[in-house]
Parts: structure tokens; C-alpha cells; sequence
């Protein structure tokens, strides 16, 4: 053993590493995208590792490893979960051989996400075992210990994290080499009885993992990271407090201020510790629940209650006792304690009440795509080219969606991966007179966009494709995919070909641009957008997070007539006011040149750098 | 006994390093560290914070309001934004330079953070007020404003690490290179931190 400091994601890699993981598939998605880019990044030699090109495929990939024999991990984000659902829902009446642990990060408030689903439902859905751990050491331990306990039961597990654990860091501590486990794979043995879903295996299957789920649940009261924590001559006899994953340690720091309580700490939300749970609930008046997203523990200890008739009121989400959406705080669950057990909250805040209410008006501040941007320019140059006409522009997941943003206002619907490609053709089929336009990324079109673009050639749509090609996964931090030609196993590939994919598809209009290149771009989308049927433009530059500029403009104050088109028209966070003259902030421009070439005077030019 | 620490600003100015230093320099001396920051969408211009919290009896990574034992602030108005996670004779370090969002750029808006630094300075009795953009055009590089504000919190003394606690841990995380740059800035900050306080 050994001390490191180490990200949550980092410490359920570094966990399964030591638990002699032998495959690891995902697909990038915040907050669970370092998981395994850590795996990949201390893999042991015999350790597979790969960017699946969407979660359903890498769960799929995983499936396969799994019945080899081989221990595996698959990673998403909670609406990744959603694509992966078709095999995971069949996977549950298979089973596995080697140890399956599935990944899902959960994002409440959302910060980084669509959705603020939450994972525990999907594992009572799924009837598969869930771990929640509750910080970075129980996250590095727990991962082990689902490898354990998906081998015992023969079943797929959840390790389901939240943002505040992923992305939390703390020194914590690790096996050494020497200790970590090594697995060999039987390999895969033929067995049509077992591997070949059909309506009677499923029906015996269901039978077992009903009376799984109950031992499950019997296994689970005695799991040491189930607390129940009784204390003794506490102030509050009557009163309780239930609490899961990284909300343990709100109400562990809120109560070192407020007194001991009677705890129960849920690190299995599924199946429930039930046998645990009605020693917690025997004796007890009265019970608050403090957890995030939706109101499992909550429910679950409603319906115990009921079965064993406990006569103990349970305060949370449904009674609108803890708030029922967006993320916790320390000091929201403060509150929520302080009022439950009827103490003061301590106060030592350096402003007063009155110092917050001169408190001035502060910067607004919403994401925005980064100074020189590509993805700038290719909204830029649609919106100029429809300039007048009657449009759809439908949006999609990515660093893109943040093209809604003022001034450019050219995302008009986001739902999720892909979809814009489906919406576009919807609203074609009632609205005929519209142009509609689908803005992919690179990354997404190989995740889920191919099939839209095939429905909409079949089915005679007229629609123009916009792929924004910034040759990497930006929002998630720049993993590879099958366009860029590298792997996570290091190795240098063909390049899938957009464009070809395309071509294959049936598509007879697809032009590749430089969307830097303002004239040229706005010329071939009135090109696109005159011709019928499915039509496709690649705007293609790298993102400049990626290839780094050394370039940098400036406003020849000679010149520049202060009619501010350049900041009215593209809303680029490198163009600022100063003293009521346009400037150029020289530590975000890269030199892209879309000011200087909408700029009416010629005002912008020149190369300056540090 | 422990320490709570924010550092906060704007995606992209570096809060993230600076805290992965005062983490390590805590750590090389043995003291237990949690911390949670913004990884995400919000990177992109984004308000962002790291809350870093150092001693033994800490259970959650994430700091209460009125409990910071110091805040530092990359951007003014960020730093306003934290100042309720402060508590009652707590530290602030703040850049004195502007970051405009796009927002007040499109409104015709002349932010110029003056009135948050006014705001601080009249609600908070221990500030220090670096002015980054003159520092970085006197050691000649955009890039160290974390490692300015890093050197005037070191030099307040909130941070319970010392000057050498940060230089070990410099030298161990980033390329040699940058190595005296970074150590001009440190010194640079210390100097003109004592300036404001005389």
C-alpha cells in the first residue's frame, strides 16, 4: 500500500487496474471520461483498451469479453447508459463469466449533461446489483469489490458515480504492483444454452435473478461499506438520518457541527440493504433522507416501513423537505439538518446579510464557443448564406451546442446524440417550404448520425448535413476517434472517411470546406441549400485547443469606425471593449481571421504574438 | 486543523494548476487533501472554481459558505461571486484584471471590474490586490498570473505552506524550463504584496 492523490475516475481506473481488468470499452462523456483514459494510460500490458464508437457498442464489446472469462469495465456517462440500454437489458438475462463491471457517472445539477436521471432507478429497472461509492478512497475499493461480487452472482454490476466523486481528488490509499490481481481468461466455450437469448432462457433466467436479488439483498446488509452508525446518548434518540454516495459526506461534515445522529449510509442502493435498513428504521420517530437526483433511498425506506409496519415518518424529496432537482450543497444539506433536528446553523461568513444585498451586479457568464473557433465560422457562414429565408437549424451534442449562444443564434433544437439529423427531416415532412439544416461534430456523426443520414436518403428528404470537423472529441477533452486514425492502445490506423461514408451512403453533394475561408464557406452552403435532397458539407479545420496558434490580430484604431459589427455579428470572447474602442484581448485570439473578413473597413489584420 | 481554500475565475486562466500545486506542496508534507473543481462545459469562459480543502478531519471536498479560510480570485467579479464561501477574517488575493464575457461585450457593456475590486476591498479586511497585467508584461510572459497570485498567498501566510513548500513542489511538477520564470513570479508577488500592505 501506498499513498497517491488521485481523481475519483482516476481511482476507479487505478481500482480496476488492481482487480486485473482485461478490457476496457467506453465512450467519452463528463463526468466519466478519465476513467479510461487512466486505464489507458497505466495499462498493464495484457489490458485491452479502446474508444468504442458509441456506448451501445462498447457495452457489446464488453458483453463479448465477458464471456470469455476476461474481467471487464465499460464507462459512459448516465445518458450514455441510455444508448448501451439494448444490450444491457438482454446482457441482465445472460449473465456473464468473467467479472462485468458497467461505469455510469451521474451528473447532478446537470452541469455537464441533458438529463439529471439518475442511475439507481435504471439499476432496480435493470434488476442489477448497484455500488454507489461516497468518496475517491470507497470509489478505488468498491470497483474492486463489484469485480468480486459480479463473479459471485454471475451478473453485469453498476459502479455508479456521481460528478462531486469523479471529479473530486483526494490522497488516498493504493495497492503496489505486487498486490494487484492477474486474470486469465478461460476463454469463450460453446454453449447455445446459455449464450443465445430466447423466450425460455429468459423466463428461467428472470425466476433466478428474482431469487438472486433476495440473497443479493441479504449479502448486501452485511457489505462493510453499508453503515449503519448507532450513537449512543445522542441528543436526537428519536431521529434518523439516511443518506448515499457523495452525499455521506455532506451530512459526516454537517453533523461534526450539529451532534451525532443515528446514520444509515446506502452504498447499495440496489438491491437494498432491506435487513439493515429495519434496524436502522426500528425505535425511530421520525427520518430525513439526504440524497441526490431522485428519491431512491427515500422510497425504499417508505416501503419498508410499510412492510415491517414501522410507525416512523420519512421527510426528503417528496415531502419537498430536500430540494427535488439540481445538485446538493454543504450548505443545503446544512439546512436540511439544521431544520430537521431544530438547531442553529453555525455562522462565521466574513458578509452579512446586508454586505450580499449591495453585492453588485455580477458578470454573466454561459459557456461560449472559444476564441477562434472553426465551429464560429461555420454557423457563421450558414447563417449568412439562409440570411432571409425560412430555416431549421437543428443542433446536437458537443462543443457545437454552445452555437446557440447570442450572437449567432443558429442552434435551434438540441436533444441528443444525433438527433438533430431525425428533427431536421420531421420537421421537412410537414413544413416543406423550410430549409432544413443537421449540425453533426466528427465525433457524434460516428456515433449516431450514420443511421439518420441513411433514413434520410431512403425516405426522399430534403435536408442539408452539416458535419463540423474539428478532427477530435473536444467537449470531453480530445479523445480520438475512427476519423483521427489513432486508438488508446497507441496505435496508428486508417481514418474512416467521413466524406466516403457519405459518398457510400448515396449522397452526390458533398463538399469539404475550410470554414475559415468566409467566402468560399457561404458560397457552398447557398450551393447546398439550393439543390434538392440529402446534401453534405464538411467543414473541416482542427480545433484550436488541439493545434495551437501562435497568431493573433489586431484593430487598426485609424481605421476602425466603432460600428462593432465584429462583436454584434460573432460573438467572439477575444473581441472586447475598451475605454468604448474595440479591442483585441492578445491572450485568447488565435488569428483566426473571421473578424477581419466581415470586418467593413478593413480594420482587423496584422500578426501580432508575445 | 485544517484549511479551506477557493481559487476561482474563468475556464481556460490556469485555477486548475494552481491548485494541483498547492495540493501537491501540502501533500509533500504529509497533510491529507481533498478538492473538487469544474471540469466540463463550464471550461469554456465559464465561471470556474477549485475548492481545495487540507488537514486531517475533513470528510467532504467541498468547502460551506462562510468557511474559506482564503479565496484566490483569477478575475474580479469571479472573485465576488465566492466571496460569500469567506469566512470572518478570512484572506483574498485577487488579479486585478477583467475578464469581459461575451455578454457584457454584446450589451455595450464597459466591465472593467473596478467596482468589484471596490466591493472587496470595502467588505473584506485582508485583500491583496495583484496587478497581473502589469506583472506579466514585466517578466515578460501571459502565462504565470496563477503562479503571481500563488506567491502573494504563500506570502499572506493564510495558505499554512511557505515559499520553499512551493519552489520543491515546482521543481518536481513542472517542466525545468519554466522553472525560473515561475520562481521570478513567486518572488515578484511577495515583493509587491509587501508594497500593499505597507
Amino acid at each position: 500500500m501506498h499513498q497517491e492523490f488521485l481523481m475519483g475516475n482516476e481511482a476507479i481506473a487505478m481500482g480496476a487496474i488492481a482487480a486485473g481488468v482485461n478490457l476496457v470499452a467506453g465512450y467519452p462523456g463528463t463526468p466519466s471520461t478519465e476513467v479510461l483514459e487512466t486505464v489507458a494510460k497505466h495499462r498493464p500490458q495484457d489490458t485491452y483498451v479502446e474508444w468504442s464508437i458509441n456506448e451501445k457498442t462498447a457495452m457489446e464489446v464488453g458483453a463479448g469479453a465477458a464471456y470469455t472469462g476476461a474481467r471487464v469495465m465499460v464507462t459512459m456517462k448516465q445518458v450514455g447508459l441510455n444508448v448501451a440500454t439494448d444490450p444491457l437489458m438482454s446482457l441482465e438475462y445472460i449473465g456473464v463469466k468473467g467479472g462485468m463491471v458497467v461505469l455510469v457517472a451521474d451528473d447532478p445539477g446537470p452541469i455537464s449533461s441533458q438529463t439529471e436521471q439518475d442511475t439507481r432507478h435504471f439499476s432496480r429497472f435493470s434488476k442489477l446489483p448497484c455500488f454507489d461509492p461516497s468518496t475517491v478512497q470507497e470509489a478505488y475499493e468498491m470497483v474492486q469489490d463489484a469485480f468480486e461480487y459480479s463473479e459471485k452472482y454471475r451478473t453485469p454490476v453498476f459502479l455508479r458515480s456521481t460528478t462531486r466523486v469523479s471529479h473530486g481528488y483526494a490522497s488516498i490509499n493504493v495497492k503496489d504492483e505486487g498486490e494487484y490481481k492477474h486474470n486469465k481468461p478461460e476463454g469463450f466455450i460453446k454453449d447455445t444454452k446459455r449464450w443465445v437469448i430466447f423466450p425460455k432462457l429468459s423466463y428461467q433466467s428472470h425466476i433466478n435473478i428474482e431469487a438472486r436479488n433476495v440473497e443479493l439483498s441479504k449479502d448486501f446488509s452485511s457489505y462493510p461499506k453499508n453503515l449503519l452508525l448507532n450513537v449512543e446518548g445522542s441528543a436526537f434518540p428519536k431521529k434518523g438520518i439516511a443518506t448515499g454516495g457523495f452525499n455521506y459526506t455532506y451530512v459526516s461534515e454537517a453533523l461534526k457541527s450539529v451532534g451525532d445522529v443515528r446514520l444509515l449510509k446506502v452504498s447499495t442502493p440496489h438491491p437494498f440493504p432491506e435487513e439493515l435498513a429495519v434496524r436502522f428504521l426500528t425505535g425511530l420517530d421520525e427520518v430525513v433522507c439526504i440524497e441526490e437526483l431522485d428519491p431512491v433511498i427515500e422510497r425504499e425506506l417508505i416501503y419498508i416501513a410499510g412492510k415491517y409496519q414501522l410507525p416512523v415518518k420519512v421527510y426528503g424529496k417528496l415531502t419537498l423537505d430536500v430540494k427535488n432537482s439540481g445538485e446538493n450543497t454543504l450548505d443545503s444539506v446544512m439546512g436540511n439538518l439544521t431544520k430537521f433536528l431544530g438547531v442553529k446553523p453555525p455562522e462565521n461568513a466574513a458578509l452579512t446579510e446586508a454586505d450580499m444585498a449591495e453585492m453588485p451586479e455580477l458578470p454573466v457568464r454561459p459557456p461560449v464557443l472559444c476564441a477562434g473557433c472553426p465551429h464560429r465560422a461555420s454557423f457563421y457562414a450558414v447563417k449568412q448564406a439562409m440570411k432571409g429565408k425560412k430555416t431549421l437549424f437543428a443542433g446536437d451534442i458537443g462543443c457545437y451546442t454552445m452555437g446557440n449562444a447570442m450572437p449567432l443564434d443558429m442552434v435551434d433544437t438540441c436533444l441528443c446524440m444525433g438527433a438533430g439529423l431525425g428533427i431536421a427531416q420531421g420537421v421537412d415532412h410537414i413544413e416543406p417550404d423550410t430549409s432544413c439544416f443537421a449540425f453533426v461534430g466528427d465525433s457524434t456523426f460516428f456515433a449516431a448520425a450514420i443511421p439518420g443520414v441513411i433514413n434520410a436518403v431512403y425516405n426522399q428528404a430534403d435536408m442539408t448535413l452539416i458535419v463540423l470537423d474539428n478532427s477530435t472529441t473536444a467537449m470531453t477533452g480530445h479523445q480520438p476517434h475512427p476519423g483521427t486514425g489513432q486508438t488508446m492502445m497507441g496505435d496508428v490506423v486508417n481514418k474512416v472517411s467521413i466524406e466516403k461514408i457519405l459518398k457510400g451512403i448515396g449522397l452526390e453533394f458533398v463538399e469539404t470546406v475550410n470554414p475559415l475561408d468566409y467566402k468560399k464557406s457561404v458560397e457552398t452552403v447557398k450551393a447546398a441549400a439550393a439543390l434538392p435532397g440529402v446534401k453534405a458539407i464538411i467543414f473541416k479545420s482542427p480545433c484550436i485547443a488541439i493545434v495551437k496558434s501562435d497568431k493573433c490580430l489586431s484593430v487598426d484604431h485609424e481605421k476602425c469606425i466603432n460600428c462593432r459589427k465584429c462583436i454584434r455579428e460573432i460573438g467572439c470572447p477575444a473581441l472586447i471593449i475598451r475605454d468604448d474602442k474595440v479591442v483585441i484581448d492578445d491572450s485568447l485570439c488565435t488569428g483566426c481571421g473571421l473578424c477581419s473578413q466581415i470586418c467593413p473597413t478593413g480594420a482587423i489584420g496584422g500578426d501580432c504574438h508575445e | 486543523m485544517s484549511k479551506n481554500i477557493v481559487l476561482c475565475g474563468v475556464g481556460g486562466q490556469g485555477t486548475i494548476l494552481a491548485s494541483k500545486l498547492i495540493s501537491g506542496a501540502a501533500m509533500n508534507k504529509g497533510i491529507p487533501v481533498k478538492s473538487a473543481e469544474t471540469i466540463g462545459m463550464a471550461q469554456r469562459g465559464g465561471s470556474v472554481f477549485s475548492h481545495l480543502r487540507l488537514g486531517d478531519d475533513v470528510d467532504c471536498p467541498m468547502i460551506a459558505s462562510g468557511s474559506a479560510d482564503i479565496i484566490i480570485g483569477f478575475e474580479p467579479g469571479e472573485t465576488v461571486r465566492m466571496l460569500p464561501y469567506l469566512k470572518k477574517g478570512g484572506q483574498v488575493i485577487v488579479s486585478s484584471r477583467p475578464v469581459m464575457p461575451v455578454t457584457a461585450a454584446l450589451a455595450g457593456s464597459n466591465y472593467n471590474g473596478s467596482e468589484m475590486l471596490d466591493y472587496i476591498r470595502n467588505k473584506v479586511e485582508k485583500v491583496i490586490v495583484i496587478d497581473t497585467e502589469k506583472a506579466c508584461k514585466e517578466l515578460g510572459s501571459a502565462k504565470i498570473v496563477n503562479l503571481l497570485l500563488l506567491g502573494a498567498a504563500v506570502n499572506s501566510g493564510a495558505l499554512g505552506l511557505d515559499d520553499e513548500d512551493i519552489r520543491k513542489v515546482i521543481r518536481t511538477k513542472i517542466p525545468e524550463k519554466f522553472h525560473e520564470l515561475n520562481f521570478k513570479a513567486l518572488e515578484y508577488a511577495k515583493n509587491a504584496a509587501i508594497n500593499i500592505l505597507i
